[in-house]
């Protein structure tokens, strides 16, 4: 025990590795095995990561479990692994959502093998994201996390897969490009990568001592180069508008399993960027352009809402759903920003609309997790995604319709159910630093109602669709009630007693703001 | 009992319900019986609970500043600090704990013999149980926080329930559009919520509202975003928002009368015992911040003018409808304008009394109007036994796959009359909810509390006030208005000869449903008694010190409070007569157009002989059309065309225009490098080449190949990461 505790965050990232590793070995023709045995062994990883956020000492802030080694000591990158507040609810997310996405994914035919590796693979990397205290490393587990979600999309996806997959490769790639480059530059200022240190007054890039070490001498400008290509890679990740094109292509055609690990943890990519590197490593450009970020973040979530309620492809909707729910990590964010331009928010609103934006990404993961989890129910059975050609299914499928009904109030925001939590803690958290744009705000959330309550009545109201009179539907079955439960259950648990998770969360994000 | 255990006790009253609908959902989904005695005995167990805390409340003179809470919870953490939630009982939320078990409770009874042949009974009583707890959790909420998160709990049970039979288009999307339209004022009160939070930096009740230096500093600062009024008005305003949506005010009222949609006891539960009081009740909750800014300030004023207009508004339309339901239906959207305009002139007490009067008397009414349709929709079985299925299609929807639309509207007062034969108890229940929604003189509840809100309109007209003049003309003749459509609605519905033979067959209705409306009659004729005037002439003096005991109950919250007095009003006989003329006059009216030649079959209604004026009414103003045309359409024009427009015509034609240019220019450098530097090889030909080398792979199915490749290069970087790990 005391070697997982010392070793908890290799072990985290390894587990993965080891699973991948053992599904390559196992014999192809046995796919049921492949299918079980990589869900059971996923539970390895889930249950470190649970040992992980119980072992975290919450009274005492900062970086736990934390490892350094030598790796690139000609360059000052070290593999430098910890977690703190901020990191430990996205990785427990990621450690339970890939079960669950393996749950969703066993009527996979071709290549199960390698579908199964590829998501450990996955997981591993985006695990290895969130431990990471280096950005040499941080910046490698974040390339290689998209090349197991190109590969699912581009193998297992739907008819427009190609065109979706390099899609998805391209944009995201020229955009982490950018931040190779800004990374570089940060190293060059500060002469180092090592996060912990750069977060310190002796560490942070173009500050002090750090301003000479530059090419030219003018730091400003390296500045906003370094601090804007961090923010497009991010934006891009997160996704604000006007870079979101990719996301609905992307969600779409991947397989219902890539969608749950898309949606539920790979945008959480760009939140956390946000919040672990952009705002401690420049913090007054941040403040300096938390307006543009927070016009954009309004218009996500206006505009995604209703791109989601025009669309009649029930994943589409979903998709698009992302978007508009992901605008609000943006205002959390940009809200907490406007903390370091010392204007009118105090350090509370700041942490309040920072834990929001944390907390909607932990809510956002389960919630949209379990609506492409029901995408993928109803498309397996009647192999159309149109809405306009489901109706009436409640009374065929009565115990699907129950849990869909769940799930969307859940995204809907629904109080009781973790989703108003949050968003009521980035509003309130947004109100003193963006009164206007808060309020337009509002107007997205009336239309997230409009579209969740679409695809309800499209999906379950209304007279039987034609087609399913004939055409047998049966109801959700048990491994994907397996699938979708904990994340029910998580809902309206963290819908209650929220603080089982935000005070984790606070004690991460006090820290931003001392 | 000790206050500590009281509030223990508040912290239980609204959890039964709530884990009743857990327990249906979960495990008893397909046992009727057992589901619905779990949902009957939780709120008999939420009603008990509710009337122990209630009678020891009533027995402490200090309950207004130190009222019952219950231990606090944490939660959320914010920063070094928490955000506490609780419970609370105080005159208010007591007053509260009085009605809505009692009625819930009679509703739950009444929908056994209701719901009885429906086949999704047990999913009913399962929603029914989450509204009724809802209800309770909002009324005992110490904070805005808790409260809201109920208010919503309480839309989402309206949506299930008015969506209830699914099957139905009509339904549905009455479902969608209740649920949508309260959500606009939600959005409002959301809002409300977080600008009082960053104001005060709590959202307790009772360290905001009843703390007079809060009080102060918020009329004292000006509004965000140079409103031009005190942030106090702003917020106010902004929660009153939530009230104009949940209970159905001008312009947010277009939801209420499709409501009817959902089964009859829904529409008791909506329109008396939940939703729309929860309304008034959270504008009551906050009169203390709406009187921070002084008699007649903007906030008072926007709430005194919405209500009178709706008052005025609902009370019209009512007038011209055929189907008894939406008769009550804009009746109470009438008579929510009556509590909200007393509101607005600062007759708080009024209000209360007249929500409580109101709740007994409305619910009273659906549940009879409920047991008119069944007793009318079984005439009709009687009379055209082998349309069995096809005349339950109307309510009872799940009964057929396909949902025929029946010919025989059951809800249609043209299709009734005489019913007071056939329905001696309905009738008389129905009577007795009637006048006392029209204010019948001395023996309803409805006449005092309406002579209330009226008295103290009065009172603000002598003092000057032109808010309090408007409400008190307009209240008049929507109470005029009131008494002739109930007069008409009495008269279509119970006297003269059957219009249809539905009507001559109609059986009385079950006992499990005659007993909720019989007790319910008992509370609609007695309960004005609990404050009665002490000055009012004769009657006064008889109750004695019993005299306006429930305005002296209500107001203590407000008199102990040193800042917030009530004035005392005193008798005036003005304001009496007029409600004595209105009432009598409306009901006179409405016997004498209705009640002495009575409709016979095939006759147009009187009320038609109004020409265009009739078609406006009828149309309910026309806001369902105007909404359509400016909001609802535009709205669905943008959502349908954003993606094509925006994402594919705009922003990704824009990326992949990028794409093709970068294409265009490698193979020119590839061929410039082809040509020009024969042999050498360029680093981005080299890359275009291996990408079209790579796509030629994928479609010719070599990817297993390059798949695998690549997870051998993981494994070698994972391998790596380890051995430079272990050193």
């Amino acid at each position: 025990m005391d070697f997982i505790l010392s070793n908890i965050l290799p072990l985290l990232v390894l587990a993965p590795v080891v699973g991948m590793l053992l599904v390559l070995l196992a014999p192809a023709d046995q796919p049921r095995l492949i299918k079980w045995g990589s869900i059971a062994f996923s539970l390895i990883p889930l249950a470190l990561s649970i040992v992980m956020w119980a072992g975290y000492n919450q009274a005492q802030a900062g970086f736990q479990f934390e490892q350094q080694a030598t790796w690139f000591p000609q360059i000052n990158s070290s593999f430098h692994v910890g977690v703190d507040g901020i990191s430990i609810p996205l990785i427990v997310l990621c450690a339970l959502l890939t079960p669950l996405s393996m749950l969703m994914s066993l009527s996979i035919q071709k290549g199960v093998k390698a579908f199964f590796a590829l998501f450990f693979l996955l997981e591993a990397a985006v695990i290895g994201c969130f431990v990471s205290l280096d950005l040499i490393l941080f910046f490698l587990f974040f390339e290689f996390s998209l090349v197991p979600m190109f590969f699912l999309i581009n193998q297992w996806g739907g008819l427009n897969k190609r065109y979706a997959s390099f899609k998805f490769i391209l944009y995201t790639m020229a955009a982490s490009l950018g931040m190779l480059l800004a990374i570089q530059v940060v190293g060059l200022a500060s002469k180092s990568f090592d996060i912990v240190y750069l977060f310190s007054p002796a560490g942070r890039p173009f500050t002090g001592a750090n301003q000479v070490n530059l090419l030219v001498q003018n730091p400003d400008i390296w500045k906003g180069v370094a601090f804007f290509a961090f923010g497009l890679a991010f934006a891009l990740k997160l996704p604000i508008w006007p870079f979101h094109t990719w996301l609905p292509d992307a969600h779409t055609e991947a397989p219902t399993g890539g969608s749950m690990m898309l949606a539920g943890i790979l945008l959480k990519l760009g939140g956390y960027g946000f919040l672990r590197l952009v705002i401690p490593l420049f913090p007054d450009a941040a403040a300096q352009f938390a307006p543009v970020l927070a016009v954009l973040a309004f218009v996500s979530i206006v505009l995604g809402a209703f791109a989601a309620w025009g669309q009649n492809d029930f994943k589409k909707l979903v998709a698009y759903s992302s978007i508009n729910h992901m605008g609000f990590v943006a205002l959390g964010v940009a809200s907490a920003a406007l903390y370091f331009g010392g204007k009118a928010v105090t350090g509370l609103d700041a942490n309040i609309a920072a834990s929001g934006a944390v907390f909607q990404m932990v809510t956002h993961g389960l919630s949209s997790a379990a609506m492409f989890a029901l995408v993928g129910v109803v498309y397996e059975r009647s192999h159309t995604r149109d809405l306009t050609k489901y109706g009436g299914l409640w009374s065929i499928m009565p115990l699907y319709g129950g849990i869909l009904l769940f799930c969307s109030i859940g995204s809907l925001g629904l109080p009781g159910l973790s989703g108003f939590v949050s968003e009521f803690m980035v509003t309130r958290g947004a109100w003193p630093a963006f009164t206007l744009l808060t309020i337009l705000s509002m107007a997205g959330l009336l239309v997230t109602g409009i579209y969740i309550l679409k695809a309800l009545q499209k999906v379950l109201h209304g007279p039987l669709g034609e087609e399913w009179r004939h055409h047998r539907l049966p109801d959700i079955n048990i491994p994907e009630i397996l699938a979708v439960a904990p994340l029910m259950v998580a809902m309206l648990v963290l819908g209650i007693y929220p603080s089982l998770v935000l005070n984790l969360i606070n004690v991460g994000v006090v820290r931003l703001f001392q | 009992m000790t206050k500590e255990l009281l509030g223990t006790l508040t912290w239980l009253a609204p959890l039964p319900p709530l884990l009743s609908f857990a327990v249906i959902a979960l495990f008893t989904n397909r046992n009727r019986q057992t589901s619905s005695t779990i949902a009957v005995l939780a709120m008999l167990a939420s009603l008990v609970l509710s009337f122990i805390v209630l009678f020891n409340a009533l027995g402490m003179p200090d309950l207004g500043s130190a009222p019952i809470r219950g231990v606090p919870y944490r939660f959320l953490p914010t920063g070094d600090s928490t955000f506490d939630i609780g419970v609370a009982v105080d005159p208010l939320g007591a007053t509260f704990l009085f009605m809505v078990p009692l009625t819930c409770t009679l509703i739950f009874i009444y929908s056994i013999g209701y719901m009885a042949s429906d086949p999704l009974y047990a999913r009913f009583f399962a929603f029914l149980s989450l509204f009724g707890g809802s209800m309770m959790g909002f009324v005992v909420s110490d904070n805005l926080l808790m409260l809201f998160v109920f208010w919503e709990l309480m839309g989402f049970c309206s949506y299930a329930l008015i969506g209830f039979f699914y099957r139905k288009p009509s339904a549905y999307k009455a479902a969608v559009k209740a649920f949508m339209t309260t959500r606009v004022g939600d959005m409002l009160l959301l809002l409300g919520i977080v600008y009082l939070y960053t104001q005060t930096g709590t959202l307790n009740f009772f360290s905001v509202l009843h703390d007079g230096k809060v009080l102060a500093t918020l009329a004292g600062t000006p509004a965000v975003l140079g409103l031009g009024i005190s942030a106090a008005g702003l917020i106010a305003i902004l929660i009153f928002g939530g009230t104009v949506g949940k209970s159905a005010q001008f312009p947010l009222h277009v939801w209420l009368p499709d409501a009817m949609e959902g089964p009859t006891p829904v529409s008791a539960m909506i329109h008396a015992a939940t939703m729309v009081s929860a309304g008034i009740f959270l504008l009551l909750r906050f009169f203390p911040l709406l009187q921070a800014g002084g008699r007649d300030n903007p906030a008072f004023i926007v709430v005194g003018v919405i209500g009178a207009i709706t008052a005025f508004m609902g009370a019209t339309i009512a007038v011209a409808q055929y189907d008894i339901k939406r008769v009550l239906a804009f009746s109470t959207i009438s008579q929510l304008g009556f509590m909200v305009a007393a509101v607005g002139i600062g007759a708080y007490t009024a209000a209360v009394f007249h929500l409580l009067a109101h709740a007994f008397f409305k619910s009273l009414l659906f549940l009879s109007s409920g047991s008119v349709i069944h007793g009318v929709e079984h005439g009709h079985e009687h009379a055209h036994g082998h349309e069995h299925a096809e005349a339950h299609a109307g309510e009872h929807a799940h009964a057929a796959d396909e949902t025929p639309q029946p010919e025989f509207d059951a809800q249609d007062m043209r299709n009734m009359g005489g019913l007071r034969k056939r329905m001696p108890i309905t009738f008389l229940a129905f009577l007795a909810g009637g006048l006392a929604l029209a204010g019948f003189p001395l023996i309803t509840a409805g006449f005092w509390s309406k002579d209330e809100i009226l008295a103290d309109a009065f009172h603000g007209l002598t003092q000057g006030s032109w808010i309090s003049s408007l409400v008190f003309i307009v209240l008049a003749v929507s109470a005029l208005l009131t008494a002739f459509y109930i007069g008409r609605q009495i008269c279509l519905t119970f006297f003269g000869q059957p219009r249809t033979e539905a009507a001559a067959n109609a059986t009385e209705s079950v006992p499990t449903m005659t007993f909720p409306l019989i007790v319910l009659a008992v509370f609609a004729i007695f309960f004005g008694f609990v404050s009665v005037p002490p000055d009012f002439p004769v009657l006064g003096p008889l109750f004695g010190s019993a005299a306006g005991w429930l305005k002296n109950f209500a107001a203590t919250q407000l008199v102990e409070l040193q800042a917030f007095k009530e004035e005392a009003v005193h008798f005036n006989a003005i304001p009496l007569l007029t409600s004595l003329v209105v009432a009598l006059g409306g009901l006179g009216l409405g016997w004498l157009v209705y009640g002495q030649k009575p409709l016979q079959a095939g006759q147009a209604d009187p009320v038609e002989k109004l020409g265009g004026l009739f078609k406006f009414l009828h149309n309910r103003w026309y806001f369902d059309e105007l909404y359509r045309a400016i909001f609802i359409n535009p709205l669905q024009a943008i959502a349908d065309n954003y993606t094509r427009i925006v994402d594919k015509g705009v922003i990704d034609w824009f990326l992949e225009g990028v794409y093709k240019a970068g294409v265009v220019i490698a193979r020119g450098l590839r061929e410039f490098d082809r040509v020009v530097i024969t042999g050498g090889s360029d680093l981005i030909g080299n890359t275009v080449r291996s990408i079209g080398r790579e796509g030629r792979e994928l479609q010719s199915g070599q990817v297993q190949n390059y798949l695998l490749s690549a997870l051998i290069a993981a494994v070698v970087l994972m391998v790596f990461f380890l051995v430079v790990l272990a050193q």
